[in-house]
C-alpha cells in the first residue's frame, strides 16, 4: 500500500492533497450543532448527482414524452420511484441545509476577514443552486413546472427596451415550449452541476486555506501552538476528529430525509406540488401559481413591489437585490467581535428581525396576497390587502439588516471576545 | 444540540404546521367529507378496480396504469383477463379506451380527464366528496351539477345506483352564520356569497331514491376513491413498508455512529 503511495505521489500530489484538504487539517475543536450543515450539503450534492444520473437514464426531456416519463420511472423501473422521491426530496433538503449553512455563517461572523472569498464562492453555490432548482423544475413538465418556469422567465421582459428580446432568447421560442425544456434539460443535468462541482472546490480550498471559523469567533491560527500536539491549543485533527463526528451528522440527516422519502414524499405539497401532477398544458393557467417553497421569500418581494413609471421591473430588482445584498455582507459588518455569543443587542435585534421577516416571507410567498384579506375601512391602507402591507414592512426589515449593518454593528455594545474557545 | 439550535429548529417546525395544506389552491367555503378508505384493504381495492373498468374506464384513461399491476392488490393475471379487461389489450398494456383524443374533444365539452393521477392532484376526501356532491340542475347542458366542483362538464353517471339529490339552499344574514350552519350541518356544504352582502349554505337532500341505499353507494365511492388512492402511487404500500425497515437500520446505525465519535473525542480535553 505505502510503496503505491510513493509510486503515485512520485507523479501526482494525492498525500499532499489529501492532507491539506482533509487528512492534516487542523480545525477548532469547539464546532457545535450548527456546523454540520456544511459536510451534509456536500453529501446533498452527491446524492443529487448520484441519483440525477440514474433518472437520466429514463427521463425523455420532449414536451411529448416528459410528463410521461416521470411515471415511467415511478411505476416500471426497478427503484425508480426511490430514485426519483430521493432525488424531488434532495432538492428541497438541499435548501433546507444551505440555508441552516448560510444562518451559521451570519451567526458567527463566518463570512468577516479573511474568509471573504469562502463566503463569496458560497453565495456563488447559493445562485447557482438557485438556477441549478429553477431549471430542473420545468423537467417534469407539470403544470407547475411549466407555469412556474413562465412566470420567471417573463421577469426578464420586465427590462426595459430589451426585454421581450431577452425573455424569447431565454425560451428559444415565443412561450415556453419543446426547445425551452430541451435547453433547461442540458443546463440540469451538464452545465450547472460542473458550475457547482468547481464553486464547491473553490470553497473548500478558500475555507482550508484560512482555517475554519467557529462559534466564538476565535482565531485559532494565532494562538500559540501546543508544544506537545504541534497544533494551536484550541485545534484539533479534522480527521479522524471531524470525520466520526460528521459521520453521526450524517445518519441524523439520513434519519429526516428518510422519514420524508417514505412517509411524506409530497411534503403536504411544498415538495412535490399536487398541480405538477396535471401535464402541462399551455392553454390552461393554473388559477394560484407558487413557486416551491425556497424560493418563496423572494417570490413575495416580487409581488409586494408596485409597479410605478409604467414598469414592473423594480420588484424583479428588489428580488435581485435581496440575493445578491448576501455578496457584500464582509464590507458591512464593523461589528468589534464576530460572533453572536459576544455582540450586543442592537446586532441580535437586526439578525432576530431578519430571520422572522424571511421566514414570514417565506410563507406569504407560497399564499393568494388575499389570505388575510383586506384592511377595513377607517383603518390606515384601508382597502389593501393585509398581506401585501406586511410583505413590504418585511421587505424594509430583510433590506435593513444589510443597509443599516455599518451602522448597528459599529454602534453594539459587545463583550469582549475571549483568547481561548469555550468548550464543553 | 444548543438551546439556540433548539429554538430555531421549533420555530421552523412551528412556521410549516402553520403553513401546512396552504401551499394549495384552497377552494373557500368548501367542506369535504373524509373519504372512509384503508391502503391496506385488497378486497376493497378489488371492488374499487371492478367498478372503475366498469363504470369509469369508458370514457376516462388510466394510461399510466398497466393491467398486471393489479397483481399488487392480490389479482391474480387470470382474474385480471378474464373479470377486468374487455378489449383485445394485452395483460401488460395500460388501462387505455378506444376512443381517441381528436374524438373526445369532439364529442364531449371538455375532454375527460386521465385519472391515473387524480387521486394525487385532488385528493382523497375531494373525488370522495365529489363523486357523492351531484345534484340536479335543468339550468346546466347535461342537467346535472355538483357542490364540490360547480358548472362541471361531467354528467351523473352513477345515478341509477345513486338516485338523484337535490340542491337544498339555506341563506343567512353574514358569512359567520353561515358558517356556523355549514359546521353545524355536518358531511359536505358549501357556503357561497350571495347578492346583497348574504351567504348561502348549499347541502344536499335525497331527491329519489336509486338502486343502492345512501349507505352502500357511499361504499362504493369509497371502494372507488381507494382505489384511484392506489392507482396514483401502486407502490406507497411498500414504501411505507421499506421506510419503516430503513428507520430501524438507521436508528442501529446512529447508536454505532455515535459510539464511535464519543471514543474518539474522549481523548480530547
Amino acid at each position: 500500500m505505502s510503496k503505491l503511495m510513493t509510486w503515485i505521489d512520485e507523479r501526482f500530489p494525492l498525500t499532499p492533497l489529501w492532507e491539506s484538504q482533509w487528512g492534516k487539517y487542523v480545525a477548532p475543536k469547539n464546532f457545535n450543532f450548527w456546523y454540520y450543515f456544511g459536510s451534509l450539503a456536500a453529501l446533498v450534492l452527491v446524492m443529487q448527482i448520484v441519483t440525477g444520473i440514474w433518472l437520466t437514464m429514463n427521463y425523455k426531456p420532449d414536451a411529448a414524452k416528459a410528463f410521461g416519463s416521470i411515471e415511467y420511472i415511478m411505476r416500471d423501473v426497478q427503484w425508480g420511484w426511490l430514485i426519483r422521491y430521493m432525488h424531488s426530496t434532495g432538492a428541497s433538503m438541499f435548501f433546507v441545509v444551505v440555508y441552516l449553512h448560510m444562518y451559521r455563517g451570519l451567526m458567527y461572523g463566518s463570512y468577516r476577514k479573511p474568509r471573504e472569498l469562502t463566503w463569496i464562492f458560497g453565495c456563488l453555490i447559493y445562485l447557482a443552486l438557485m438556477a441549478e432548482a429553477f431549471f430542473g423544475y420545468l423537467l417534469p413538465w407539470g403544470q407547475m413546472s411549466y407555469w412556474g418556469a413562465q412566470v420567471i422567465v417573463n421577469l426578464f421582459s420586465t427590462i426595459p427596451v430589451i426585454g421581450d428580446d431577452l425573455s424569447t432568447w431565454i425560451r428559444g421560442d415565443y412561450t415556453i415550449s419543446d426547445v425551452t425544456l430541451n435547453r433547461f434539460f442540458a443546463f440540469h443535468v451538464a452545465a450547472l452541476p460542473l458550475v457547482l462541482i468547481a464553486l464547491v472546490a473553490a470553497h473548500l480550498m478558500a475555507l482550508h486555506e484560512t482555517g475554519s471559523n467557529n462559534p466564538d469567533g476565535v482565531e485559532i491560527k494565532k494562538q500559540p501552538k501546543d508544544p506537545r500536539t504541534g497544533l494551536p491549543l484550541d485545534g484539533i485533527n479534522s480527521h479522524p476528529y471531524y470525520s466520526v463526528k460528521d459521520i453521526v451528522g450524517v445518519v441524523g440527516f439520513l434519519v429526516v430525509f428518510s422519514i420524508v422519502v417514505f412517509f411524506l414524499p409530497n411534503m403536504g405539497g411544498y415538495f412535490l406540488e399536487a398541480n405538477n401532477f396535471i401535464p402541462a398544458d399551455p392553454l390552461k393557467t393554473p388559477p394560484e401559481i407558487a413557486p416551491v417553497w425556497y424560493f418563496t421569500p423572494y417570490y413575495a418581494m416580487l409581488r409586494a413591489v408596485p409597479s410605478f413609471l409604467g414598469t414592473q421591473v423594480w420588484g424583479v430588482l428588489v428580488m435581485g437585490a435581496a440575493v445578491l445584498i448576501f455578496f457584500a455582507l464582509p464590507w458591512l459588518d464593523n461589528g468589534a467581535v464576530k460572533s453572536i455569543r459576544y455582540r450586543g443587542g442592537l446586532y441580535k435585534a437586526f439578525l432576530a428581525a431578519f430571520i422572522v421577516a424571511f421566514l414570514i416571507l417565506g410563507y406569504l410567498g407560497t399564499v393568494p396576497v388575499t389570505v388575510w384579506g383586506q384592511f377595513a375601512d377607517g383603518f390606515p391602507f384601508h382597502g389593501a390587502d393585509r398581506a401585501t402591507v406586511l410583505s413590504r414592512v418585511l421587505t424594509v426589515v430583510y433590506f435593513s439588516f444589510f443597509v443599516l449593518m455599518p451602522w448597528y454593528t459599529r454602534r453594539d455594545r459587545t463583550k469582549p471576545q475571549p483568547d481561548r474557545v469555550r468548550w464543553k | 444540540m444548543s438551546k439556540l439550535a433548539r429554538t430555531l429548529l421549533a420555530s421552523l417546525a412551528l412556521g410549516l404546521s402553520l403553513g401546512a395544506g396552504s401551499a394549495l389552491a384552497q377552494d373557500e367555503g368548501l367542506r369535504l367529507v373524509p373519504a372512509p378508505v384503508n391502503r391496506l384493504d385488497d378486497e376493497s381495492l378489488q371492488r374499487g378496480a371492478r367498478d372503475f373498468v366498469n363504470y369509469c374506464l369508458t370514457c376516462h384513461t388510466a394510461k399510466y396504469m398497466r393491467y398486471n399491476r393489479l397483481e399488487d392488490i392480490g389479482l391474480t393475471p387470470e382474474e385480471i383477463t378474464d373479470n377486468l379487461m374487455f378489449a383485445t389489450q394485452k395483460i401488460g398494456e395500460q388501462m387505455t379506451v378506444a376512443m381517441t383524443a381528436a374524438d373526445a374533444a369532439k364529442w364531449f365539452p371538455a375532454p375527460p380527464p386521465d385519472l391515473t393521477l387524480e387521486a394525487r392532484v385532488r385528493g382523497r376526501d375531494w373525488l370522495y366528496s365529489y363523486l357523492l356532491g351531484f345534484y340536479r340542475d335543468e339550468k346546466s347542458a347535461s342537467g346535472w351539477n355538483n357542490v364540490v366542483f360547480p358548472n362541471v362538464a361531467m354528467p351523473h353517471v352513477l345515478w341509477q345506483l345513486s338516485g338523484t339529490n337535490k340542491l337544498v339552499e339555506t341563506e343567512y344574514e353574514d358569512r359567520a352564520k353561515a358558517e356556523g350552519a355549514a359546521i353545524a350541518a355536518k358531511g359536505m356544504s358549501r357556503v357561497e356569497e350571495k347578492p346583497g352582502g348574504k351567504y348561502a349554505v348549499l347541502t344536499l337532500a335525497t331527491d329519489v331514491p336509486g338502486t343502492m341505499t345512501r349507505a352502500q353507494y357511499e361504499a362504493f365511492v369509497g371502494d372507488l376513491v381507494n382505489y384511484l388512492d392506489y392507482m396514483g402511487e401502486p407502490i406507497k404500500n411498500e414504501r411505507i413498508h421499506l421506510g419503516i425497515k430503513v428507520l430501524l437500520f438507521l436508528g442501529i446505525l446512529f447508536v454505532f455512529a455515535y459510539a464511535l465519535k464519543r471514543e474518539y473525542w474522549k481523548d480530547l480535553h
